[in-house]
């Protein structure tokens, strides 16, 4: 057995004297998809902060397995090290596509940008990169000149996508990538993410507060409440056979998004 | 004949002549001295050296002077002279619960220990243009009782001892404050440093920022708690002596502006202070100050930060009106070069658009 | 140094000697660290901040009294910002002061390098309005320190490629970016590029000074200044049509100067020096 991609122990974050997450760990193997599910306050967006580089947890670690030293502790490397990752082989899909995109430049400059911050130099390649990668998520690759200030919702999602992917990274974190958008907007981007998660042997991990999603994309789930995990298992078994009452009740729908 | 611009020279002595000629106007009416702008144009000292950062209303008064009364190009020359100044030593902070006061008020309570001071201040004159004033009419003396009031305790320290309002004791390592004179502006700048700059900002710019956290951008729901006016002394503990000696007596402007504060996880519910000095009779400004000084703490606070008045690097970079003017202004120097740069390049641009060439071109 | 030629009542070149000391500081680790911004007390000059006070310190804190200076803007020893510091340094130091490149030791400029080659030994100030490169792509100084730091440079590209997806080409004519010695992206202050190859591997030493920003940096002599490019879209530098109708150069740059009411123009030289040098050698060689 391979050692994880991502094991996390004893995460802990506070806000004041309130723990937004609680001692949390769990591992996350190559190639897998984890959907972390939770009310709005469960602390599921704090917990991806601190995974991903941006938060500094008060406790635990979070070890990432480098693709030159081994296992090395996120909050333990130097921020060079970190901000190196964020923009190679990690990816970070925001729930607001404007908070991941450059507005002023278009869809081709986005998407190129992570090529040119890790030394790609020829135009041409670069372009041509951008624009394979418009059509992996089905856009049409006549508007890659065209700022994304110009695209629907779903189709800023796309570029926000295609702008992380590009890198080949080998880690996305996704914050609520669906919510937002129409239903069925939300349905074919989550069909394209299911298709790319699949093609290319994604590792991520989704933070949703919306079941299907985690139904559609994850084999495994977690579920938080209060900055705690309750429960972890297989996305179907989390799902069809919750073993905790707070899963049973979310699952239910009896609670609020 | 191509002649550009020779004899730059000989234009820059004459626009010498012409600035002296027109800085004295008609040669017929007597000529201004700088003890009647000291006396008479006291509140211009009182900026000029504020935002000079130069105690010395005789200076002051030579710079607005020389200026016209131009007071950013006073500052300017007074911030000039300044620089080459010794640094001969560094006072002892001036007590300002010492000051022989001239004015205080507070907008908080009622009635205060050292009572309410009204003082000289333009608050209450109903703003009539004053026409006896163009003839020079003669002043009747004013009241004598204003002199010698008693030192009083501000209000702050009234506050703390309830514990209402937030301590604010010096940092641990209570270093020597850094002079930003000296040593350039880094980020971030603690308070002592973000004072400092406040301190020597431009009044129009704090005030502009100031009045905008009242109308929503950073609000801070602001009380005057206390603003007072007088005169402080100024020591400082030679070496050679080892104990602190009287060097002179400034007039300074204090404003305590007093906030809510919601409390955090941490802190509970209570008042946080905004802090305001300017040298000289300058209330507007300290008062300015004050608001803006609070409003920067946002971040310290756990505050939103959403408006520019809380944004650190946006007011200290911009707050200097003597960098502001010299930027603005440098746009009259010659930019022959890279306008004709971008002259080139948009002939260039417009050749392709009228040649109806796409972008297809940039494509691989 | 002739004392009676200079302003009484100021040091020689205005700043004491503890702030020119201060200042040599800044530039000596200016140059160990070439085109790294190193943050330096400016002093409050009495030349306005934006009118190349950055400049002048870096020359008041280099200059001797056996040192021969030249200032030009825009190319020009005779435009008045030019005879303005020209005269301000006459005056603190009474040094001999020249409009011959080749003769100086010392020349501070605004906007512009002169045509005619530098040498070893000699000192070339420029005036930096801005020298934070990434200050349009991040406003923060905190951030950007990082950036370089770190390298960052990724989002400097962008600002490339996305010229080229619209204009078909680089659209940066002035400011061009720069990696200096490999490594740190540097702001060449605004000259042409056509004069951004001058900067590479010149054997004079390149000071850089701004004085608002509060910043020194430097190209040690030697060093290899490199403008940012694609492989497929390289650097290039504007060409002219004409020749400097005045001394028929072909390879200067060029200010077009409109002649008449009629909009009549013409090109001529901005480096003045550079053309009354080649209109004068072709008078004698016509006697």
């Amino acid at each position: 057995m391979h050692a994880p991609l991502l094991e996390v122990q004893g995460l802990t974050h506070r806000y004041g004297t309130r723990a937004a997450c609680n001692n949390i760990s769990f591992s996350l193997y190559s190639g897998e998809v984890l959907a972390v599910v939770g009310e709005s306050g469960s602390g599921k967006t704090t917990l991806l902060r601190c995974l991903s580089g941006q938060l500094r947890p008060d406790a635990g670690c979070v070890m990432f397995e480098t693709r030159n030293a081994g296992a090395v502790d996120v909050w333990g490397m130097s921020e060079a090290t970190r901000r190196m990752l964020a923009r190679t082989d990690w990816g970070f899909v925001h729930q607001n596509p404007r908070d991941g995109l450059r507005l002023d430049v278009s869809a081709g400059a986005n998407i190129g940008e992570r090529l040119m911050a890790i030394g790609a130099r020829h135009y041409g390649n670069i372009r041509g990169e951008a624009r394979a990668w418009m059509s992996k998520v089905e856009l049409d690759v006549q508007r890659m000149d065209e700022s994304p200030a110009a695209f629907s919702g779903g189709m800023q999602q796309r570029v926000q996508i295609a702008r992380n992917l590009v890198s080949r990274p080998r880690l996305v974190f996704m914050d609520e990538p669906t919510a937002g958008l129409d239903v069925s907007v939300q349905a074919r981007l989550l069909d394209l993410l299911r298709g790319l998660a699949c093609d290319l042997g994604l590792s991520a991990i989704i933070v949703t507060h919306d079941l299907a999603v985690a139904r559609l994309l994850a084999h495994r789930t977690l579920v938080m409440h209060d900055g705690c995990v309750v429960e972890e298992g297989l996305t179907d078994q989390v799902l069809d056979d919750p073993q905790q009452a707070y899963t049973q009740l979310l699952v239910s729908s009896a609670l609020p998004a | 004949m191509y002649v550009a611009v020779k004899g730059g020279e000989q234009a820059i002595l004459n626009s010498w002549r012409l600035l002296a000629e027109q800085r004295r106007g008609d040669a017929g009416i007597p000529e201004i001295t700088l003890t009647q702008i000291r006396e008479q144009l006291g509140l211009a000292v009182d900026r000029v050296m504020a935002e000079g950062s130069l105690y010395d209303p005789e200076l002051a008064a030579l710079a607005i002077k020389q200026a016209q009364g131009d007071m950013v190009e006073a500052v300017f020359l007074l911030r000039a002279y300044r620089t080459t100044l010794p640094r001969l030593a560094a006072s002892l902070p001036i007590d300002t619960s010492a000051m022989s006061l001239q004015r205080r008020i507070s907008a908080t309570f009622k009635d205060v220990p050292g009572g309410q001071v009204l003082g000289a201040t333009y608050d209450y004159t109903q703003r009539l243009l004053d026409f006896e004033l163009s003839n020079g009419a003669p002043v009747a003396p004013a009241p004598a009782a204003a002199n010698a009031l008693p030192a009083a305790a501000d209000i702050a320290t009234l506050m703390n001892a309830e514990g209402l309002l937030a301590e604010e004791s010096p940092p641990a390592d209570d270093a020597e404050p850094p002079d930003l004179t000296r040593d350039p502006l880094t980020y971030p700048a603690g308070r002592a440093l973000q004072l400092q700059n406040l301190a020597r900002g431009d009044e129009g710019f704090l005030l502009a920022l100031g009045y905008a956290t009242q109308r929503g951008y950073g609000h801070t729901h602001p009380f005057a708690g206390e603003i007072r006016q007088g005169a402080v002394i100024v020591e400082v503990v030679p070496e050679e002596l080892g104990f602190a000696i009287e060097i002179g007596e400034i007039t300074v402007s204090e404003c305590q502006m007093i906030n809510q504060f919601a409390g955090s996880a941490t802190e509970p519910p209570q008042f946080t202070r905004g802090y305001g000095l300017a040298f000289g009779a300058s209330e507007r400004k300290a008062m300015a100050m004050a608001l803006v000084d609070r409003s920067l703490r946002a971040g310290e606070l756990g505050e939103a930060v959403t408006s520019p008045s809380q944004m650190q690097e946006f007011v200290l970079s911009h707050s200097d009106n003597v960098e502001a003017s010299g930027f603005v202004q440098h746009l009259k120097l010659p930019h022959y070069v890279d306008f004709q740069s971008e002259l080139e390049l948009l002939r260039k641009l417009r050749a392709r658009h009228f040649a109806g060439a796409g972008t297809d071109g940039a494509a691989t | 140094m002739n004392e009676n030629s200079r302003a009484g009542g100021y040091n020689f070149a205005y700043l004491d000697e503890h702030t020119k000391r201060m200042i040599r500081r800044a530039i000596l680790k200016a140059i160990a660290i070439p085109g790294y911004q190193v943050p330096f007390g400016s002093r409050e000059m009495p030349l306005p901040y934006g009118w190349g006070t950055g400049g002048i310190q870096v020359t008041a804190a280099v200059i001797g009294p056996a040192d021969v200076l030249k200032v030009i803007d825009q190319g020009s020893d005779d435009t008045t910002n030019a005879v303005n510091i020209r005269r301000f340094f006459v005056r603190t130091t009474g040094v001999r002061v020249t409009g011959r490149a080749s003769d100086a030791t010392i020349i501070q400029t605004r906007h512009r390098i002169p045509e005619t080659p530098l040498r070893e030994g000699q000192i070339i100030v420029y005036q930096v309005p801005i020298p934070e490169m990434l200050r349009w792509l991040e406003p923060r100084e905190a951030e950007t320190r990082k950036m370089h730091a770190l390298s960052e440079y990724g989002a400097m590209h962008v600002k490339l490629y996305e010229d080229i997806a619209r204009y078909g080409h680089i659209a940066t004519t002035y400011d061009y970016p720069v990696i200096v010695n490999e490594h740190y992206l540097m702001r060449p202050s605004p000259i042409p590029k056509f004069d951004n190859p001058k900067l590479h591997m010149n054997p004079a030493l390149q000071l850089f000074g701004a004085g608002r920003e509060k910043r020194i940096y430097a190209v040690p002599p030697y060093t290899a200044v490199r403008s940012l490019d694609f492989e497929d879209h390289p650097f290039e530098i504007q060409r002219w049509q004409h020749a400097c109708e005045l001394c028929g150069a072909a390879d200067s740059f060029l200010d077009e100067v409109i002649i008449d009411n009629e909009g009549a123009r013409m090109f001529v030289c901005s480096d003045s020096d550079y053309c009354t040098q080649r209109r004068d050698a072709h008078r004698r060689a016509v006697a």
